[in-house]
Formats: C-alpha cells, sequence, structure tokens
C-alpha cells in the first residue's frame, strides 16, 4: 500500500471509531467534530469508566477482538479517538 | 465491664485459603502475617483513607486498621476536592495506597512488601462497639454525609448475607469471589470483603474491568465462583463474544436488574443469580432471585415497616430505625416489592405515586413495546403540571391505551399529552436523559396543531 492509500484508510478508519463512539453513547456531538487529538476523559468529552465500558463493548464487536486492562495501558488506548483508533488497527481481526 | 469482641475472620484453620493471587492461593497464616506487619508500621494518626485497588491488599489494610484501633474512611470518589475535605474534617488523616496514591497532601503510605509468615498467629479479636468504617453518602445538599458503622454491626450485615446465600450451611464450601465493584464502596465492602472475612469465602485480588477481564479472573480461580457484579458490567459481559466460565453464583446490586438480563446470566453462566437490596446508611436488607420472583425477601432479623408511606428498616445489623429512600409494598408475608426511588415521587393535586410505579403500569398494557411517563417542570403559575408519557405502541390506537391506563390509574395520573414516538431516546445505560425526554415534549407540543 502506498503513503496515500495508508494514510486514507488510517483516515477512514478514525471517522469509522468516531461513529462508532458517538453511536455507541448516545453522544450530542457529529462524529466529524470529534477532536481526533483531544482527550477523551475529563476536559475533553468528559468520558468516565462506564462509558469506557460501553465503547469496549461496541468496538469488540464491531472489530472482533477484546480489550484488556493487564495487557494494554488503557489511558493510553484511550488518551484519544486517534490512539483508540491506532489500537483499533493493529488488533483488529476483521 | 470487659467489651464484647469477634474475631476478624471467622475462617478457622492456618492454612483456609483467605485470597488468590496470581501466582498462588494466600492462608490465614499469610494474611494475618501481613496485616500484623502493616499494622505495626502505620503511622499515629486515627484515620486511614485506604485507596488500594488490589482488593487483597485493601482487606489487609482495612484489617490492619482494626487491630491498631483506626478507623477507615470510604468515600464515594478519591478526587482531590474530596481527600482535601476529608483532610480538614479528620485530624491526622493517612493514605494507604498501592498505585498512585491519593491526589492531596495527605501524609502517604505505600503497601509494604510482606515478608513470608513463619509461624502461626492467633486470630485477632475486635471490640464490637468500634467504628470500624465510615463511609460517605451524597447528602441531600450535595455534601457528603457520614455513615459510621461499627465492627460488630460489619460483622452481622456480612453473617446475614452468608447465611441468604446458603454459605454457613456447615459444609465449609468456600466460595472464591470476583468482584467488579471496588471494595471502597458499601455493596463491595460487604460482599467481597466481609464474605470473605465472615462468610468463608476466599477473595480474588484483583478488579477486572473488561469483559475479557472478568473471564480471565473467573478462570484464575477454583469452583465454586461467585461474581459480584452490577447490572451494567452483567450486560457488557453478556454482550460480549467472549466464552464464559462456569459460574456458580451472580450478585447484583446499585441498580435495578431485569428479569430477563437476570435469567439470561444465569443460563450463560450456569449459576444462581441472587439481587441484594440495601443502601449505605442501612447496609444490606433483602435478596430475591430475580429470574424466578418480583418478590425481595428480607435478610434474616431485618424488618421493615410503614408510617405515612415511609418505610423503616430495623432489626439485625442496622442501627436503629432507618428511613428508607424507596417507595415499598410490603406484602403480609414480610417480602415486598420495589417500586423506585422517591426522588421519582409524584404528587399531583396532593395524590401520590413514583414514575417507576406509572411506568411499570404502562409497560404492562398489552401492544404497549416500550413507554414511560415524564413530569415536566412545574410551571410558574398555579395551575397543576400534568404528566406527559411517550410510547412506543404501533398496533394501538390512543383511545385504546387511554382506556387501558384508566382501569390502572388514578385519572389524575393519566398522561396528558399522551405521546406515540417511533422510538423512547434511550442512552447507553438504557436509561432516558431528562434533557432528552424534554426535548421530544418541546417538539410534540410545537408539531401539535
Amino acid at each position: 500500500m502506498s503513503d496515500n492509500a495508508s494514510a486514507t484508510a488510517a483516515a477512514d478508519l478514525l471517522a469509522e471509531v468516531a461513529d462508532l463512539m458517538v453511536a455507541a453513547l448516545n453522544l450530542d456531538n457529529a462524529a466529524g467534530a470529534i477532536d481526533p487529538d483531544a482527550p477523551l476523559f475529563g476536559e475533553g468529552l468528559g468520558l468516565d469508566s462506564i462509558d469506557i465500558l460501553e465503547v469496549a463493548l461496541a468496538v469488540s464487536k464491531r472489530y472482533g477482538f477484546q480489550l484488556r486492562s493487564d495487557d494494554e495501558d488503557n489511558v493510553r488506548i484511550f488518551a484519544s479517538l486517534r490512539s483508540l483508533a491506532d489500537h483499533v488497527a493493529q488488533h483488529r481481526t476483521k | 465491664m470487659k467489651p464484647r469482641r469477634t474475631a476478624l475472620t471467622a475462617h478457622a484453620g492456618p492454612e483456609d485459603i483467605v485470597a488468590w493471587r496470581a501466582a498462588a492461593a494466600v492462608t490465614r497464616d499469610q494474611f494475618l502475617s501481613d496485616v500484623m506487619t502493616l499494622a505495626r508500621s502505620l503511622p499515629v494518626g486515627e484515620y486511614l483513607l485506604n485507596t488500594c485497588e488490589d482488593r487483597y491488599r485493601f482487606m489487609v489494610g482495612f484489617s490492619a486498621a482494626l487491630v491498631a484501633g483506626k478507623i477507615s474512611l470510604l468515600p464515594a470518589s478519591q478526587s482531590m476536592a474530596t481527600v482535601r475535605q476529608l483532610a480538614a474534617s479528620y485530624p491526622g488523616l493517612f493514605c494507604l495506597h498501592d498505585g498512585k496514591g491519593a491526589s492531596a497532601d495527605v501524609p502517604q503510605l505505600p503497601y509494604p512488601e510482606m515478608p513470608v509468615a513463619v509461624d502461626s498467629a492467633p486470630v485477632p479479636e475486635i471490640e464490637v462497639d468500634r467504628v470500624a468504617v465510615i463511609l460517605f453518602t451524597s447528602g441531600s445538599t450535595g455534601l457528603p454525609v457520614a455513615q459510621t458503622k461499627t465492627w460488630g454491626a460489619l460483622v452481622r450485615n456480612g453473617r446475614a448475607e452468608a447465611a441468604r446465600l446458603g454459605f454457613l450451611d456447615g459444609q465449609g464450601t468456600s466460595f472464591a469471589i470476583v468482584g467488579t465493584v471496588p471494595a471502597q464502596h458499601s455493596y463491595g465492602l460487604e460482599s467481597t470483603i466481609l464474605l470473605t472475612l465472615h462468610g468463608g469465602c476466599a477473595l480474588w485480588h484483583g478488579r477486572p474491568f473488561y469483559p475479557a477481564d472478568i473471564v480471565d479472573a473467573l478462570a484464575a480461580v477454583p469452583r465454586p465462583r461467585l461474581l459480584v457484579s452490577t447490572p451494567f458490567h452483567l450486560r457488557a459481559l453478556l454482550e460480549s463474544q467472549v466464552g464464559l466460565p462456569a459460574t456458580d453464583m451472580m450478585l447484583s446490586a446499585t441498580a435495578p436488574l431485569s428479569a430477563g438480563l437476570a435469567r439470561e446470566a444465569e443460563v450463560r453462566l450456569g449459576g444462581t443469580l441472587i439481587e441484594i437490596y440495601g443502601c449505605t446508611e442501612a447496609g444490606q436488607l433483602a435478596s430475591r432471585r430475580t429470574g424466578e420472583t418480583v418478590r425481595w425477601t428480607p435478610l434474616a432479623d431485618i424488618r421493615l415497616d410503614q408510617q405515612d408511606g415511609v418505610t423503616f428498616a430495623s432489626g439485625g445489623h442496622v442501627d436503629g430505625r432507618q428511613r428508607l429512600g424507596d417507595v415499598i409494598e410490603l406484602g403480609d408475608d414480610g417480602t415486598f416489592l420495589l417500586h423506585g426511588r422517591h426522588a421519582d415521587m409524584v404528587n399531583i393535586a396532593g395524590k401520590r405515586t413514583s414514575l417507576a410505579y406509572l411506568n411499570h403500569q404502562l409497560g404492562a398494557v398489552t401492544g404497549v413495546e416500550d413507554g414511560c411517563f415524564f413530569m415536566p417542570d412545574d410551571g410558574t403559575d398555579e395551575s397543576i403540571t400534568r404528566l406527559a408519557a411517550f410510547v412506543v405502541a404501533p398496533t394501538l390506537m390512543p383511545r385504546q391505551l387511554l382506556d387501558a391506563l384508566r382501569g390502572r390509574l388514578d385519572p389524575i395520573f393519566l398522561p396528558r399529552p399522551l405521546v406515540f414516538v417511533d422510538r423512547l431516546p434511550r442512552n447507553a445505560t438504557g436509561k432516558l436523559p431528562r434533557a432528552e425526554l424534554k426535548a421530544l415534549l418541546a417538539k410534540h407540543a410545537k408539531a401539535a396543531p
């Protein structure tokens, strides 16, 4: 895949994960309005651990892998939409 | 008079297993050795903020505080503001932690390295009248309200729960507990720590979060297994596409569980699901097997009585006579139905009911797929605010539905307007945010001729 094609794929996945998050959490934001680099916790989107579990469930159904607390750094995975999308890109089975 | 005392733990044998760590089981002797080691290294302050995330370490910290004559503080949150407030109200507060520690300037005590137990120690005896923990509830003013629990009350609560679950039948069966709830919350304290100390169980040290973590934790402990969880974690576990290990018993509390989810959990996990009813003020009060019955049965020695529509709990581990914040329908046999919190009380022209009760009646009408009542904000004029209702019932005519409701409800509670919709704006947890319902009502009012 050329650099261009892989950049497009990454952007597509970013948009897809944003859609999934908005749907899973019934967010008021339009998916495209989520800043991919803003923190998901606290001052960013203000998600809490219940939301994280909701998103993790949606991710496992859509991309066919389970998130775990012990083998990955959750703080890093859920640092931003981009880091979550990167994690999905690395671990997806479908 | 000599003060009455109760053992720190009812585990009788020095080799009894009290906890499971990833590498090995922890015996009662090792646990007591850890407790005494920590008790000796506690600072002089009287109050301990125990933020240990590891459940075993939390239990050691809780026990060491008891042995050393200190009081464990268990706030609902460990935010910086909360810890500062606690430090101001409880001089000498220090924080036991096993990770990042508390975020305010109270003295920090990292959980120490523990030596391997070399000899058998006697089980410490703790005075039953001594305050063991202070839990905090959110008061009506928003300021936390302290709820003190004596050691004797905690033990009675734990034993009553253990008896209800059949753990004190003399068979000596030890359940391995996997908890998804924090030990710092009253339900987690009662159903993981006290069931271990006084219900003959052994706890898994971790607190699994994701469904895959819960599965790993369950698989790491021997049967019989007890999963101590919430409706939310149970739903996530059942919806995720993970293989579920056989789990002999599941507990659920903190929010109402549907009979459907309860039955699905029983089928897929292969065990019995028991829902616990209680509150921080009174502790655990009743249980039910949600897949089989809607009625709650009080724990042994717990009595409920009512006065002017308010229910009070007393007896057993309950301190005095505690007012309950829920709408309860008491049966002649002592069992009861729960109709929701007083917070959703509706009072129209002096007649009272709860939104939960109204929603239940609406949902019980044949042809109603989903529905809810909504109490608009009180108007500023003298007019009586009426209830609205939203309903998903594609096969019903409005008149049919109103007629059916008239048979079930006092006319004052009949909805005006009754709005037919394609679906309700439920959020991810199945709740209906008030703001959403408000917007839906406004949209309807605008569309109306």
